[in-house]
């Protein structure tokens, strides 16, 4: 070997060790973008989640008028937390629909009288398949979809107290 | 006490080590009264670590709770093995193992090595000694297995319940004596660079050792993807997790070097190339390790997230890549040039062979690092799956195997084209013929797959063609060895390709009573019952499971909670007939009363490990067989 090629390998390293200096120097952030924004959302038809109202399909999402989606279980504590802000939006005149994860219909019925009814509409995703779909992996998660079924943003956990004005907001300008 | 005397025959252990690296580095710089002293202490510094790791397992088969690791891995109530096998199913603990084995194969060169001139092998233990004292302090300063905890707690936390399994007894042992007999091969390098005494004797020195790493790799990756694959319950046997590509890597790093240091010990080629392979097979251990323990990788084995120790680790890893690649570049220039070969010859073929493990190692590497390279880049988060290992290595896996069919029936320095397509005509036409059989049989499958059933095919009739006219019984064993590994591809490469195109996969919602069709099984739903064992609770599902008119076979999957510490697995249950394995897994029960059941049917899935076996048992012929000749004619030069 001549030249400088017997040092290439050293070179290659120092560059690869650079990264993993990098990797342990990084702070850890949860902050992802989602791919899905832009989106369409995937083609689904769900169930009626709970006796009284209906169930939820894509093509509900894209019928020209803009929609909070919200996933959510009764299961989940957040949720409950998160309750009270989602009623706020919807009073504010602004349609929000759910899809309720590996519920049950009375578990989601007590939820719902026990925290108000923020929706129109729920699906019952038993198996999490739209969830997934959605590129969401946990609940509760947050879509704003604008008349034509597409993502335009995503809150991944519950809707805080200050995020209510910017989303009814959102949905709004999302003609 | 015990912990005690632990930690003292580990700073004991550094201090020899020390001692050990001062000593060959006098004598290989002339002092040759300090020459005598080194082999017996880098065996006295073994025998320190082992009782250092002996007393800790001590401790957690006794279960001292006095002790802080014990006490945040073990149990008073765990069966006998896992107690013992929780020692190394932590951090500190595998840590110790590391450092031990590190020892053990130090010690194993200083008693054994008998081939390598004396001054390479002096450097030789000097680099062993210098790669021991790194991980004693890594072990001492920044993850002692002997810290007291006070007070003493009444019990202990328990282990991951996914550890709880045979396999953890025996998996992550044969992978580190792998990952870290392959420090042999590297310190042989440095030992080489110190001296510039590479060639033929060099290599054969170094090849048993190297050998002896790589069976160890083999069993332990074929071991751990049998594990994930029953216990995980995802169906799968790789999955591409950071974890098993650390593995992998140096498998791969390995097999180039072994195949490379056959040039080198048959026709003196490839000196330099073999020096850098050594460096990098050992190199990527300890990236794997780094990876593994530093947790800057998400993955399933990554248990011990600590950036100092990360740091630390990553400290070692400069120093010692760094170093070594630093010592090639500057001595690599004064190592002789190896002889020349013609484009057609075995030797060819192994550089061929030697260029794309690299290839597929490279791919590997960059798909294991992409996602931090491009966070350092960009900032944008990201993770590379199945999809880009599967195309990007996949294709050059295949045109490896091709070579790997011809490799063998090569002449060394010089060969014809026309004799050689003469040799290689019947396993290309059985090639063929299974390629349009199959695609005959099963239009829709997949081309990689195809290609590979193909391949496989022509590959086990090629491995097997080295022994056609050849009197079997005065064949030398190495050569039933390459026979038996390359097969053992063969078949492994037809599992692959057999699971990932005629798997049928039911993921179903049943009632108990149900009956459902997998493949050739109809799967009855008998019963659910709940069930106990020492250390958990489960419900467990009766399936009955007929083939045709036969007898009914029971399989018993089960959903288990652990109750120290509380986590819920799934334990598969399979059947294993001799043309595939019926897999089945016990879900949630839904809303309604009814029970997911994910059922498989995956045909010849076994081939997979029966052919890493394969793989491994050639390997330990290969070695038996070169030791028991070097060991008859010592002077022969041809081996």
């Amino acid at each position: 070997m001549k030249g400088n090629t017997k040092w290439a390998p050293l070179v290659v390293f120092i560059l690869l060790g650079s990264a993993l200096t990098y990797g342990l120097a990084k702070p850890d952030t949860t902050n992802i973008r989602s791919k899905m924004i832009g989106a369409s959302v995937p083609t689904f038809t769900l169930p009626p989640a709970t006796p009284g109202l209906p169930g939820l399909s894509s093509s509900d999402l894209a019928n020209g008028q803009p929609h909070l989606l919200n996933i959510f279980a009764s299961w989940c504590i957040p949720c409950v937390a998160e309750a009270p802000q989602l009623k706020a939006i919807a009073d504010a005149g602004v349609p929000v629909v759910g899809i309720a994860v590996r519920d049950r219909p009375e578990a989601l019925a007590r939820f719902l009288a026990r925290n108000g009814n923020a929706f129109r509409a729920i699906g019952a995703d038993d198996a999490s398949q739209v969830q997934m779909a959605m590129g969401s992996s946990g609940v509760p998660e947050t879509f704003v979809v604008d008349g034509k079924g597409r993502i335009l943003s995503q809150v991944i956990g519950p809707i805080n107290p200050q995020d209510v004005a910017g989303l009814i907001a959102e949905v709004k300008a999302a003609r | 006490m015990i912990a005690e005397a632990g930690l003292a025959a580990l700073w004991l252990g550094a201090a020899l080590c020390a001692l050990q690296l001062i000593a060959a580095g006098l004598a290989v710089r002339g002092e040759s009264e300090l020459a005598a002293i080194v082999r017996p202490v880098a065996v006295a510094q073994a025998a320190l670590t082992a009782l250092a790791f002996g007393l800790l397992i001590w401790l957690f088969v006794r279960v001292d709770l006095s002790v802080a690791l014990v006490f945040e891995n073990d149990h008073s109530e765990k069966p006998f093995l896992y107690r013992f096998a929780a020692t190394w199913g932590n951090h500190e603990g595998s840590m110790l193992m590391w450092v031990t084995i590190l020892g053990v194969a130090g010690a194993a060169v200083a008693l054994f090595e008998r081939k390598l001139e004396e001054r390479t092998l002096l450097a030789t233990l000097g680099g062993q000694a210098v790669i021991g004292l790194g991980f004693y302090a890594f072990l001492l300063f920044a993850s002692n297995p002997f810290a007291r905890l006070y007070p003493v707690p009444p019990e202990g936390r328990g282990l991951n319940p996914l550890l709880q399994d045979p396999g953890l007894a025996f998996h992550p042992p044969t992978l580190y004596l792998g990952y870290v007999g392959l420090s042999v091969a590297f310190s042989f390098a440095i030992g080489a660079l110190v001296t510039r005494d590479v060639g033929p004797a060099f290599a054969r020195a170094m090849r048993p050792w190297v050998l002896g790493a790589w069976i160890f790799l083999t069993l332990g990756i074929t071991a751990g993807s049998y594990w994930a694959y029953y216990e995980l319950g995802w169906g799968g046997w790789w999955f591409w997790d950071p974890v098993e590509n650390a593995s992998l890597m140096p498998w791969l790093a390995a097999t180039a070097l072994l195949h490379s240091v056959t040039v080198l010990a048959t026709r003196d080629g490839l000196r330099a190339w073999t020096l850098m392979l050594a460096v990098i097979a050992f190199s990527m251990s300890m990236v794997g390790t780094f990876l593994v323990r530093s947790g800057i990788l998400t993955s399933v084995h990554a248990f011990a997230v600590d950036p100092e120790r990360g740091t630390f680790l990553l400290v070692l890893l400069f120093l010692y890549i760094g170093g070594a690649l630093a010592l090639f570049g500057a001595r690599v220039g004064k190592v002789r040039e190896g002889a020349r070969f013609d484009p057609v010859s075995r030797e060819a073929g192994l550089v061929a062979n030697n260029l794309l493990l690299s290839a597929i190692l490279g791919i590997v590497l960059v798909g294991t690092l992409y996602p931090l390279i491009l966070e350092a880049a960009t900032g944008t988060k990201l993770s590379v799956g199945p999809p880009y290992f599967n195309a990007a290595a996949g294709p050059l896996a295949l045109i490896l195997v091709a070579i790997m069919a011809a490799g063998p029936l090569l002449r060394w320095r010089r060969d014809n084209l026309l004799p050689l397509l003469k040799r290689i005509a019947p396993a290309a036409g059985l090639a063929m013929i299974t390629l349009v059989a199959v695609k005959l049989t099963a239009p829709s499958i997949r081309i990689l797959s195809l290609l590979g059933l193909a391949l496989a095919a022509g590959l086990a009739l090629a491995s097997v063609a080295p022994l056609w006219q050849r009197n079997l019984r005065r064949t030398p064993l190495f050569v039933w060895g390459m026979v038996l590994a390359h097969l053992g591809v063969a078949v492994s490469l037809a599992g692959m390709a057999c699971d990932s195109s005629f798997t049928v996969e039911k993921l179903v919602a049943a009632r108990v009573g149900e009956t459902v069709a997998v493949g050739p099984y109809s799967i009855t739903f008998d019963a659910v019952e709940p069930t106990f064992g020492e250390n958990w609770q489960a419900l467990q599902a009766t399936l009955l499971a007929r083939r045709g008119g036969g007898e009914a076979l029971r399989l018993s999957p089960q959903a288990r909670t652990y109750w120290a510490p509380p986590t819920e697995t799934s334990e598969t249950a399979i059947h294993t007939a001799i043309d595939g394995q019926l897999y089945t897994v016990l879900g949630k029960q839904a809303g309604d009363g009814r029970w997911q059941l994910r059922l498989w049917w995956k045909p010849f899935v076994t081939l997979i490990w029966a052919g890493g076996a394969l793989i491994a048992i050639g390997g330990a012929l290969a070695l038996i067989g070169r030791l028991w000749r070097a060991r008859r004619r010592p002077q022969e030069v041809w081996l």
